[in-house]
């Protein structure tokens, strides 16, 4: 039953692991852009008269955190294969394997990103424990909101997975990888906390943030790490990722099936 | 120039082909620097200054990189995919035509759809020298030219740069980033809130500090960079193109004899 | 006209062994085996020639027309084509040749056929009383009327291919390299290519080099072959002289009243047999055909004879053999 979930993985992991330079690249690029990042957020930082909602230890950590699992928050992982099979029609193919095409996508995805975590957020944690103060990564105080952390950012991670998936199947019926998932991707990295923590952003902003399932995926997992958000906050969160993700992967199952039906039906 | 212009029309019509799609496209290419600038505002919002610099003065040094790099990557699109040009084979078509490599890959490929990105720095570029604390003066308007043009120059000569790695090794290329990406958002602040090490490297090594840092300085007028010269630092990051031309003769020079 | 002398030329390619395990391993360390892609090759080719160079995949006939195109750099070699060395006189030397990629495109997609052409026109700086010239000659030649204002991506391969060679001819070079350029065809659109080449051949007198694994288009079309095998230069020659250098199996054929006797010949061996009709593989090495003729009217009372000769395709496959490539 689970078998060809299992192999697509494995495949996916090892075509993952061919490509050393690319992810000492990666490592090196992500890096560079977290020393950026912090750099400008200390300059912000470093002349402030009120007290910010988040220290600047916290701001630093959540950047490293943001760089390192990258490969686990950003909306847009493109996968050029999938979008060949259903621009090109080779969807057919897919089709005629007995697996069910939601779950075997879900998992080519969810591979994918984990391949390239692997290879990229281990080294990048490890180095950013060793940096000196300021600029290192401050571990959660004790061992439970380390587990919390995990946690969440699993849960995190199969909704970012379902969220693109959503993606993948809005392009069934558009039939144009480009527009409107760009759209779609630029707006949810935003309301993740990509581009500024969300606790940074005016209320006003905040109180949007909030209601949108995108801050789940990132901003709550590393807020529970630096400890912004407490241990019940971290609980009820976590609840909450859950509902969140039942919802959207039944959404997604079902608009796939009603995409696939039309497909069927126009012979395409 | 004639022959440039000729890629330009045809790639163009080519694009056209897909209208909805480019519009998308063009839409989205406005919004991407669009949260990004929502976020600087957000973090001024929230802090009020960075390091003595206010809202407009940083939101144009913001307007300046990004329009230098929305019109490179519209131009030179090219040399930011030239691995692909490599990996296809196609380059081996360049090489056998009678015109310059640089030219061909310059007209092989155009990204209208930065347009969109073009567009939002232009509102920005507005927004910020109507509000800006700024006496406007001839040679201020002069200097402000130089930065965006000299923006292009440097831009596009990164470009290059990253592109000849490809002559080597079409792996890892991501790393390249640091220096196109990495320059734009490094840029978009004005240079002196990050560390020594970084604003050396971006002055000596790429000369961005020549185009957004000093020429800033003369406009806002502050102390020490108020002698007219100033105004035409920007000048100087033109000479940042020949070694990246260099680079890209021996990347050549490289491809043809292993041919990979 | 084209004259190369011991060009050779070597690569580095790493090794990739496949599965997780090795996948680790490269991580961090890799192994490159160095690959002989030419090996001392020599020949030379006279104005107005068709030259087909073939050989199994991997052989070496792409790095050959990539050094003679003035892409690649060799290790060693000289090579002078028009008085030029392709590698260090790359621009003014292309304008001299035309290149088709069987496999590339060198069209743009999306736009009308037209539009390249006249791109074209502009890189090569043709002048337009010369470039109407051509285009109408080209256009009635290739049958290019219907489809020059055809986006390229509507076009079928046949009709794509016709305008790829016209594309590389606009700029009237004198030597035409053509990397297989009928792979993928239709018959029609392979017998139409070829009888292009052919005119262009005769009618401007244009030189023309082409690999191919279509022995057909070697026959229709070239005087003479190179065969290239694991980087060396096996053959060169004419096609008959290829024949009789290789091809020296006959088939006879024979039909002749009832014998209940099977036939023996020395040097010919049996391929079949019935009562009334014999298949023989004949070597004219060993015997001459009108001696196994003699033999064979002796021992049975003919009625029909027809011999054919080997196929170039088996000559090739058996030379492939041979050589063991």
């Amino acid at each position: 039953m689970m078998k060809p979930y299992i192999s697509v993985f494995k495949l996916r992991i090892s075509n993952g692991l061919q490509y050393r330079a690319a992810a000492l690249a990666g490592i090196g690029t992500q890096f560079f852009f977290g020393f950026m990042f912090i750099m400008i957020f200390e300059a912000f930082y470093a002349h402030t008269s009120g007290t910010p909602p988040m220290t600047l230890a916290e701001v630093i950590t959540y950047t490293w955190l943001k760089q390192a699992f990258l490969a686990f928050i950003v909306l847009w992982f493109r996968d050029d294969e999938l979008f060949q099979l259903i621009t090109s029609g080779n969807i057919a193919y897919e089709l005629c394997r007995p697996s069910g095409i939601y779950g075997l996508w879900y998992v080519k995805l969810l591979a994918q990103r984990l391949a390239s975590a692997m290879l990229r957020c281990f080294p990048i944690l490890i180095l950013v424990i060793f940096l000196p103060e300021p600029y290192g990564l401050q571990l959660p105080t004790d061992f439970t909101s380390f587990l919390l952390f995990l946690a969440t950012l699993f849960v995190g991670l199969l909704m970012i997975v379902s969220l693109s998936m959503l993606i993948y199947i809005s392009v069934f019926i558009t039939m144009s990888p480009a527009g409107s998932l760009l759209l779609f991707s630029v707006f949810g990295d935003f309301f993740a906390g990509l581009v500024i923590p969300v606790p940074l952003m005016p209320n006003w902003m905040q109180q949007i943030v909030y209601v949108l399932p995108f801050h789940w995926t990132a901003d709550f997992p590393f807020r529970v790490f630096t400890g912004n958000l407490s241990k019940t906050e971290a609980l009820t969160g976590l609840c909450i990722q859950s509902i969140w993700l039942v919802g959207l992967i039944a959404v997604g199952k079902f608009a796939m099936d009603r995409a696939l039906r039309r497909i069927v039906v126009q012979g395409g | 120039m004639t022959l440039y212009f000729k890629y330009m029309m045809l790639l163009f019509k080519s694009q056209m082909q897909y209208r909805a799609s480019f519009l998308l496209l063009t839409l989205g290419q406005c919004l991407t620097p669009f949260t990004v600038f929502a976020g600087l505002y957000f973090m001024f919002d929230r802090f009020g200054q960075l390091q003595g610099w206010d809202f407009y003065e940083v939101a144009l040094c913001f307007a300046v990189t990004q329009m230098a790099f929305s019109i490179t990557e519209c131009f030179a699109r090219g040399f930011d995919t030239f691995s692909s040009l490599i990996v296809s084979g196609n380059f081996d078509r360049l090489l056998v035509r009678p015109r310059s490599t640089v030219v061909q890959v310059f007209g092989s490929r155009f990204e209208f759809t930065r347009i969109g990105r073009l567009f939002l720095s232009a509102v920005v570029l507005i927004w910020a020298v109507t509000n800006i604390n700024v006496d406007w003066t001839f040679l201020k308007i002069v200097a402000l030219f130089f930065m965006v043009a000299s923006g292009i120059v440097i831009f596009t000569s990164i470009f290059i740069l990253t592109a000849s790695i490809s002559f080597w090794t079409v792996q890892g290329l991501e790393i390249a980033n640091i220096f196109t990406d990495g320059g734009r958002e490094m840029t978009q602040y004005p240079l002196n809130i990050y560390q020594k090490w970084v604003r050396r490297f971006f002055t000596f090594v790429i000369p961005f500090g020549c185009v957004n840092y000093v020429p800033l300085l003369f406009i806002l007028n502050r102390d020490g960079y108020q002698h007219p010269v100033y105004a035409l630092t920007p000048l100087a990051g033109v000479l940042f193109l020949i070694p990246c031309l260099i680079v890209w003769r021996i990347g050549v020079r490289h491809y043809r004899s292993t041919g990979s | 006209m084209i004259r190369v002398q011991g060009i050779s030329k070597s690569f580095l390619v790493a090794k990739r062994p496949s599965g997780i395990r090795h996948a680790v391993k490269s991580l961090f360390h890799r192994e490159y085996t160095t690959v002989e892609a030419l090996q001392d090759i020599s020949f030379s080719i006279a104005p107005g020639e068709i030259v087909g160079y073939i050989g199994p995949n991997g052989a070496g006939k792409s790095t050959t027309i990539k050094v003679m195109s003035g892409i690649l750099v060799p290790d060693r070699g000289t090579c002078s084509i028009m008085g030029y060395t392709p590698w260090l006189d790359r621009v003014p030397y292309v304008q001299n040749i035309g290149v088709v990629f069987g496999q590339r495109s060198q069209l743009w997609w999306d736009v009308p056929v037209m539009d390249s052409f006249e791109l074209l026109r502009d890189i090569y700086k043709i002048p337009p009383a010369a470039y109407r010239d051509t285009l109408t000659l080209l256009i009635d030649t290739l049958d290019l009327k219907d489809i020059i204002h055809t986006p390229v991506r509507q076009l079928s391969l046949g009709q794509r291919m016709r305008c790829e060679i016209a594309a590389s001819l606009l700029h009237s070079p004198s030597i035409l390299f053509l990397d297989e350029p009928t792979i993928g065809l239709d018959a029609v659109s392979k017998i139409a290519v070829r009888h292009f080449i052919k005119t262009i051949n005769k009618e401007k007198g244009v030189t023309v080099i082409l690999t191919t694994h279509d022995m057909n288009d070697i026959e229709a079309l070239a005087d003479r072959i190179l065969l290239i095998g694991k980087g060396s230069l096996l053959y060169d020659g004419s096609v008959q002289g290829l024949r009789s250098q290789f091809g020296t199996r006959r088939t006879i054929t024979a039909e002749y009243r009832e014998n209940a006797h099977p036939l023996q010949i020395p040097g010919a061996t049996l391929l079949s047999w019935t009562p009334d009709r014999a298949i023989l593989s004949v070597d004219t090495e060993q015997i001459m055909m009108s001696e196994a003729i003699t033999q064979l009217s002796s021992q049975v009372e003919l009625l029909d004879v027809t011999i054919d000769t080997q196929p170039i395709e088996d000559i090739i496959v058996q030379m492939y053999k041979e050589y063991q490539l």
